[in-house]
């Protein structure tokens, strides 16, 4: 995995994104006791991702759809970017907001590139801008507008589909995004690639993004902070991934975010944040008595073999070693390695699915910067756990 | 018989483009009134449901017992023709346009909405296109229906190929007699052929590559 800067975090071309304020939001449908929505009060921050998540019925759908106004409001007020827009032109002001919803919802008798230009038409482009947004828009979601372009949407996979839908959404170069479950309807690998698209596409656009899921997990990795909703869109707690994950404000919440808390913030640290054990290392082509003598000084039972650019290419038994005269430098391409950008869930997953005891940690240029044992691995997960789960399980030392 | 037909070639030939023209006419006009009624019910489900046994029963109503009836009210001649005509044909292209509306997918509509189409632009850009091809077949069944009643409508004198049906059947046992029900029969049923193989063909130009089967 190459790293070609260590400074990926600062990438964000600054925010494009408006911010939303819900006031008193209610929802209220005829011969119903209860009101769907009940005065919601929910401040978004420019650029932010937004989750809301909940179980089903408890009015999140609703309230994404009152922020375009798909679904108008009873009573209260929303604001878009500090204008009141409970009242102005439905239509217009959608234009102005992106929607993405599950599966695309893709016009099927469009080609993508007229699905796409869609928004631009009405807002009266002319046909060569059209054209150009809409390739520039193909290229930023991974699809070769001299490929796509001309396709119907019958002719793309899901994942393609699902897209071309964001593409659509970003097509007027909308501040906000509202993304209704937009993931359910593609297999679990492409909900993962698509959702690390979303994240990178966000690092350069900087959107308002307001998302509908019930997938918690999802909320954790994509959500700049989310909001966990009970019936009639009472927001229970509102926070980071990790205040919700370390605290949960109510029993409500734990039982949504459901067993294996710990386990999710696991996807929250990466492996630059734990500490790494450097190991006895050696370089390719020097004598291997020197490494055999370093490794059992040190007591290490292995010793990894780094090519002359410092780049780890296998690691061996002491034992082993001590029967070679010079190191060789065959590469194991088994060898489980991870950037430091990994996360300490992808770190479980490669010790669990490899068998081995360890996982090699490389950093910029994929040098060798350590390993991160299970041990550590365990140890480092400890502090995350939710107070109450500790007594049973907390005799891991925090680092 | 083929004696009778080549010595009455204009004739023939004029009533089959009188025919046909009826028929055309009478569909065209019935597309636009279904599309009108449909697009006017298809959102209320107790009005699809009225119009749905409103078509079922109309059809129903043998064509012979409609004409006679319109004759008290519009006399003879082409006018009765072609309400009884356009009413025959709305019927199909009504139950299918109603059935096409409702069958858009509610996401797609919803999609349209949310990227800030209009109601009449998601009407008119993204339902009535999703819809057409169904339009289309009950187009396409009201022009073979309405052929056969055509011919039926040569009773109250409108024009095209009855004629020759009815002035055969009239004279039966005297000369020509069957040749001429016989030549008005075939002619029908090439036209309904000819026409139905346009329809098929305007079917091609008209709907989306994306949709089509």
């Amino acid at each position: 995995m190459p790293e070609t800067t260590t400074t990926a975090d600062e990438g964000a071309a600054g925010t494009t994104g408006a911010s939303i304020h819900l006031q008193g939001v209610t929802k209220r449908y005829p011969g119903q006791p209860r009101p769907a929505v009940d005065g919601v009060d929910l401040e978004i921050r420019a650029g932010e991702i937004l989750v809301l998540v909940g179980p089903s019925g408890c009015g999140k759908t609703t309230t994404l759809k009152m922020i375009n106004r798909l679904i108008e409001p009873t009573s209260g007020r929303i604001v878009l970017d500090g204008e009141d827009v409970t009242t102005q032109d439905a239509d217009k002001l959608r234009r102005r907001i992106g929607y993405v919803i599950q599966a695309g919802g893709l016009f099927p008798h469009m080609t993508v590139a007229a699905n796409v230009g869609l928004v631009p038409k009405m807002l009266g482009w002319d046909k060569a801008r059209t054209a150009a947004r809409v390739d520039e828009l193909l290229e930023l979601v991974g699809l070769d507008p001299a490929d796509y372009r001309g396709r119907y949407p019958r002719e793309l996979s899901g994942g393609q589909q699902q897209r071309v839908g964001v593409a659509r959404a970003l097509a007027a170069d909308p501040p906000v995004l509202l993304m209704d479950e937009p993931f359910g309807a593609v297999d679990p690998i492409t909900r993962q690639r698509l959702q690390n698209e979303l994240l990178s596409i966000q690092d350069e656009l900087g959107k308002t993004i307001v998302m509908v899921t019930h997938d918690f997990d999802e909320a954790v990795k994509l959500g700049d902070r989310i909001a966990i909703l009970d019936v009639g869109a009472r927001i229970v707690q509102l926070g980071t991934p990790e205040e919700i994950l370390t605290a949960p404000a109510e029993e409500f919440v734990s039982d949504f975010i459901g067993t294996g808390a710990a386990l999710k913030t696991l996807t929250l640290s990466t492996l630059a944040d734990v500490p790494l054990e450097r190991g006895t290392t050696v370089t390719a082509g020097s004598p291997a008595a020197e490494a055999v003598a370093a490794a059992r000084a040190a007591g290490d039972e292995f010793v990894v073999v780094l090519d002359a650019a410092g780049r780890p290419r296998r690691w061996v038994d002491v034992d082993r070693l001590a029967r070679e005269d010079t190191v060789v430098a065959t590469v194991d391409r088994d060898l489980p390695t991870l950037s430091r950008r990994a996360t300490l869930h992808e770190a479980l997953d490669t010790i669990l699915t490899t068998a081995h005891n360890a996982v090699v940690v490389t950093g910029r240029r994929d040098t060798y910067l350590g390993y991160l044992s299970a041990e550590t691995l365990l140890t480092s997960m400890t502090p995350a756990r939710p107070a109450s789960a500790a007594p049973a399980e907390g005799t891991g030392t925090p680092s | 018989m083929w004696d009778y037909v080549v010595a009455r070639r204009d004739e023939i030939l004029f009533s089959s483009y009188q025919h046909a023209s009826l028929v055309l006419q009478c569909v065209l006009l019935a597309t636009v009134i279904a599309l009108v009624v449909a697009v006017l019910v298809y959102r209320n489900r107790h009005l699809t449901s009225l119009a749905g046994s409103t078509t079922a029963i109309g059809l129903t109503i043998p064509s012979f017992a409609l004409l006679g009836l319109l004759l008290t009210w519009l006399g003879f001649g082409v006018a009765t023709s072609v309400v009884a005509l356009t009413f025959y044909a709305t019927l199909p292209i009504l139950r299918n346009a109603v059935v096409g509306l409702s069958g858009v997918d509610r996401g797609t509509v919803e999609a349209a909405r949310g990227i800030g189409m209009s109601r009449a632009a998601t009407l008119l850009r993204v339902e009535l296109p999703l819809a057409w091809p169904v339009v289309l077949t009950g187009i396409r069944v009201s022009t073979q229906m309405v052929m056969g009643i055509a011919a039926v409508a040569a009773y109250v004198l409108g024009p095209g190929l009855g004629g020759f049906i009815f002035s055969g059947l009239s004279r039966l046992g005297g000369a020509n007699a069957v040749y001429s029900t016989l030549t008005g029969t075939i002619f029908v049923v090439v036209l309904a052929l000819l026409v139905d193989l346009l329809l098929v063909l305007v079917g091609r130009l008209t709907t989306s590559r994306g949709i089509r089967a």
